[in-house]
């Protein structure tokens, strides 16, 4: 193991698959001679060639389908996108294509897509820029999302992502792009499956259910509730789809209390979801009502005060975690 | 393989009376409520799906928009498997799961039948970029109709294709309507082919009624993109004799431009054409139609009493490998 950050981890994983499969090819804007506009994709022109690492105008709509069309004849595009944010642009490609094509083709047509790039708010971004699209994504049959929080998981993640033989997105935490974190060297192959949670930190009072963004919230919270004698358990989804519903019922079984920290707006977030799946399987588990930390149901402010307003941060959460341990 | 122009024009002649008997046996069937959703028939612009398929092989791609079901035909579905599509069958092009909308065959290389105007361009311009990336010599074909050369997705496709330089015959079949409305109160340019030209890519205006000016257009446009990829841009001009859909009675035009291209039906040219030539005699035209019926008839026996998709099958079509999620 070593230590690298979340963006070599990608850059790794973008390289290894590259490597491994011919069919494989990544496209984007500024994905090759920019080097990539959070610099994921460096050195990946220069080591194999401009027919494979291909730079696009900013036609979201149309390199989204263009990729889409090359999976309909078995090549296995990696379609980035500046941000999620700009994904929106591609919607119809996202949403009616991508993950339609296998069931209105009477199963002759799988897409295997990689959609990938930054998701979830920035800082100062404002309302166009600061989208955390997973659970629109999430709410497609056909569609699988996954939302690394670390460089392990992000390379082990994406690597899947390549290789699975659905369309795929790989939501990046835009913040934490330069988070270190160790990761197996790169002779040892790293494949981590899509629908697995990790129990990133183990505790006995209280579950929190965070991914992403949330995750280094829900960790530093956790540190500092120990001292106040509450022991939180920290769950990152990594998969909001499939979602690791047994790695959630475990782990509620055994606290009795869930906060679920997501970086979603409340309405039709990610955490109903797994409001909603909690009570209906272990309802007799739970020892006080699921609490849940989102964004405010507002379109993202400039204002950086306000913007803080809207964000899940470590102080809603502590509170969150107090009020479900009666504490 | 053996290009499709070398085929009997016969033949091809008997595929666009296919066509048009599958048509009007499907309006019937839609009446008698046999066949669900929307239904978009193709009555009228047989010339064109049959001349462009009778230039190109059968291992080139081809793609379309809703307006499927000649397209499906003219690649080499059976009007049984297209039939049963109709009915939501378990045999048809699509399982049953596509409807009338998204005929796909893979064999056939029929990548769909798709219903989002203009969403199927930029996969068209996949199917292109991915036989450029394998340097092979095939050609992607992509169908669509006026309506769709107003649509961002259309001019990204466009754009993308031209940068890329990809070997793709984009087909405007110009119906002169998109849906209710006319080319001239929807487009901005006089001729929709000078579309192209924003693009840098070249284009020609082809007679859709007439079989034989689309196939050798068409062979002429995907010769010269084999020898050296690029797009090209075909606007063939054509008539739908129906409304846009089985409800639209089509009353934003006048019954004296519909018969004035009834006049001119592709399928009266050609045979027109071949009997001129000697190469076809009445009894062989009518032995024709007649085989084409009874093969439009078989298909409907067949599409009847064809099983449907068991529900418990529901979730083997959202995931491949069938794995929920």
């Amino acid at each position: 193991m070593r230590e690298i950050t979340y963006r070599q981890a990608l850059n790794e994983a973008l390289a290894e698959e590259l490597e491994r499969d011919p069919n494989v090819f990544l496209m984007g804007e500024e994905v090759a001679e920019y080097q990539g506009a959070y610099k994921v994709s460096a050195g990946l022109l220069q080591r194999f060639g401009p027919k494979r690492i291909i730079d696009t105008p900013i036609s979201e709509n149309g390199f989204a389908g263009l990729g889409i069309g090359a999976a309909m004849v078995g090549l296995r595009p990696i379609i980035e996108f500046m941000t999620f944010s700009f994904s929106l642009v591609a919607f119809d490609q996202v949403v009616n294509n991508a993950p339609n094509m296998f069931m209105m083709s009477g199963g002759q047509f799988n897409i295997p897509i990689t959609f990938r790039g930054p998701n979830g708010p920035a800082h100062q971004l404002a309302a166009t820029h600061s989208h955390a699209t997973e659970n629109f994504y999430a709410s497609v049959p056909g569609l699988k999302v996954c939302t690394p929080a670390t460089p392990r998981d992000a390379k082990g993640l994406l690597k899947t992502a390549v290789r699975d033989d659905n369309p795929v997105l790989v939501l990046e935490a835009e913040l934490l792009y330069s988070s270190k974190g160790m990761v197996e060297p790169p002779d040892e192959e790293l494949l981590i499956p899509l629908g697995k949670a990790d129990v990133k930190r183990e505790g006995s009072d209280v579950t929190v259910i965070c991914y992403s963004q949330t995750v280094p919230i829900s960790l530093t919270v956790a540190a500092q509730l120990e001292e106040e004698d509450i022991s939180a358990e920290v769950v990152d989804l990594r998969s909001i789809k499939p979602l690791d519903e047994k790695a959630i019922f475990e782990s509620v079984a055994k606290t009795h209390r869930v906060v679920i920290v997501e970086q979603d707006h409340s309405f039709c977030g990610v955490g109903a979801e797994i409001c909603y799946r909690i009570q209906k399987t272990i309802f007799d588990s739970l020892d006080a009502p699921i609490l849940r930390v989102s964004q405010e149901d507002v379109p993202m402010p400039y204002n950086e005060d306000l913007e803080r307003a809207v964000l899940p941060n470590a102080e809603k959460l502590v509170t969150a975690v107090k009020q479900v341990c009666y504490a | 393989m053996q290009p499709l122009e070398q085929r009997d024009e016969v033949e091809m002649l008997s595929l666009m009376l296919l066509i048009r008997r599958f048509e009007e046996r499907a309006s019937q069937q839609y009446q008698a409520q046999k066949i669900g959703g929307f239904c978009h028939l193709y009555i009228g612009q047989e010339a064109v799906v049959a001349g462009a398929v009778a230039a190109i092989r059968p291992d080139d791609y081809i793609i379309t928009a809703y307006r499927d079901h000649g397209h499906a035909l003219a690649r080499g579905t059976t009007a049984k498997a297209c039939m049963a599509e109709l009915f939501g069958k378990e045999t048809g092009c699509s399982r049953g799961l596509g409807g009338s909308m998204h005929f796909f065959d893979k064999e056939h290389h029929m990548y769909g039948g798709h219903a989002i105007v203009s969403a199927h361009v930029p996969l068209a311009v996949g199917l292109a970029f991915a036989i450029k990336y394998r340097d092979e010599d095939r050609v992607t074909l992509c169908f669509f109709g006026d309506g769709a050369i107003n649509q961002g997705s259309f001019h990204e496709a466009l754009n993308l294709a031209a940068l890329y330089k990809l070997p793709i015959i984009f087909i405007c079949e110009n119906n002169l309507f998109a849906m209710g409305t006319s080319v001239e109160r929807s487009t901005s340019l006089k001729q929709i082919v000078d579309r192209a030209e924003g693009y840098d890519i070249p284009g020609e205006i082809v007679d859709g009624m007439n079989f034989r000016e689309v196939r050798d257009k068409v062979a002429e446009v995907a010769d010269s993109i084999r020898k050296e990829s690029h797009p090209s841009f075909l606007e063939v001009r054509t008539y739908r004799y129906r409304g846009h859909s089985m409800s639209d009675p089509a009353s934003y035009r006048t019954k004296e431009e519909l018969e004035k291209y009834r006049l001119d039906d592709p399928i009266i040219r050609l045979r027109a054409q071949l009997t001129r030539e000697g190469k076809l005699t009445n009894e062989q035209f009518d032995q024709l139609d007649k085989r084409a019926k009874e093969t439009v008839l078989t298909a409907v026996k067949f599409a009847e009493q064809s099983p449907e998709l068991p529900v418990e099958k529901l979730y083997d079509y959202v995931y491949f490998n069938g794995a929920k999620a």
